[in-house]
């Protein structure tokens, strides 16, 4: 028995009393049954769709998120190490003069040691869902890193590479280290606040006081709270408390991990 | 719907699995690149600024 291109089977191993035909065209189904057969199919497929989400949520935006923080880290340090950018903004070790930099464009490290030994990401220009798949993102209107005011970054709590996942694991004297082309600014960290997510102020250069010139240099790392929600966002800060030029090696804070 | 989709790809008894497989990947490609994409920014997970429009 054969099998031909459209499809007509006459398999050798089917009971001798089925004939082609039967198996061929089964006795049609009632409208209802096929309405019912339908709709069932279209919910098991959207249950399968939801899964694929969760798998697009859950591992391969944190796959694609790895493979771009990689990317913009290895460029970052290419950059400094011919030094295209940085070298310019004041003598080393200086307060970072504020600079502009393009929506997207790496321009520091961040190095958190209670996060993970050798924990770092790069800081982006921006807080675009765009720029924060590359790393964490700063706020463009706020200040440079080590600049005196208020140095505010965000990052992805969950997917995307989550770099805040741990945030809430930050306990006040822990050290947050920005490295720029020239610095290290080892800042650590005052407190910890969950705040509503309109509450703007926090990126103030002095935080929730409008309109009061700066006379600290303070770094802001916000994020969502609770960790798979929305409605609430996860507040940290702290204080400039050393600024290290490069030629000097890396500070003590950032232990041997860096 | 299956059914007739079944019915309707080419292919012999070959064919017609590799062209499902094609087709099955075909739309996994595009839930990955283009609609999953699309309906993350409206999920609570990727709002982690502080911002006006809340």
């Amino acid at each position: 028995m054969s099998v031909d291109d459209s499809g007509t089977t006459l398999a050798d191993d089917q009971p001798p009393a089925q004939s082609p035909a039967a198996r061929r065209s089964p006795p049609p189904l009632s409208r209802g049954r096929r309405v019912v057969r339908t709709i069932g199919e279209i919910l098991i497929t959207l249950g399968v769709v939801l899964l694929l989400f969760s798998a697009y949520q859950l591992f391969w935006t944190n796959v694609s998120a790895d493979l771009a923080t990689q990317q913009v880290t290895d460029q970052i340090r290419n950059d400094w190490q011919i030094g295209q950018h940085g070298s310019t903004a004041g003598a080393p070790g200086s307060a970072a003069v504020p600079q502009t930099f393009n929506p997207g464009q790496g321009f520091a490290l961040l190095h958190i040691p209670r996060l993970g030994a050798g924990w770092v990401r790069p800081i982006v220009e921006g807080v675009a869902l765009d720029d924060l798949k590359k790393g964490v993102g700063h706020y463009p209107e706020t200040a440079a890193p080590g600049e005196i005011g208020n140095f505010a970054v965000a990052g992805h709590r969950a997917t995307n590479g989550e770099p805040f996942r741990a945030l809430d694991l930050l306990r006040p004297g822990d050290p947050v280290i920005v490295e720029t082309a020239d610095s290290w600014f080892v800042y650590t960290v005052d407190n910890t606040r969950i705040v509503a997510p309109t509450r703007v102020s926090v990126l103030l250069p002095v935080p929730d006081q409008a309109g009061v010139k700066p006379t600290k240099a303070i770094i802001t790392l916000t994020t969502c709270n609770p960790r798979w929600a929305s409605y609430q966002r996860m507040i940290v800060t702290g204080t400039l408390v050393e600024t290290r030029p490069k030629s000097q090696g890396p500070p003590t804070a950032l232990g041997s991990g860096g | 719907m299956y059914g007739w989709l079944w019915s309707h790809l080419p292919g012999g008894r070959v064919g017609r699995p590799v062209a499902a497989m094609v087709l099955l990947l075909a739309v996994v490609a595009l839930l990955f690149l283009v609609v999953f994409p699309w309906v993350e920014p409206h999920l609570p997970f990727t709002d982690v600024t502080v911002n006006q429009g809340g």
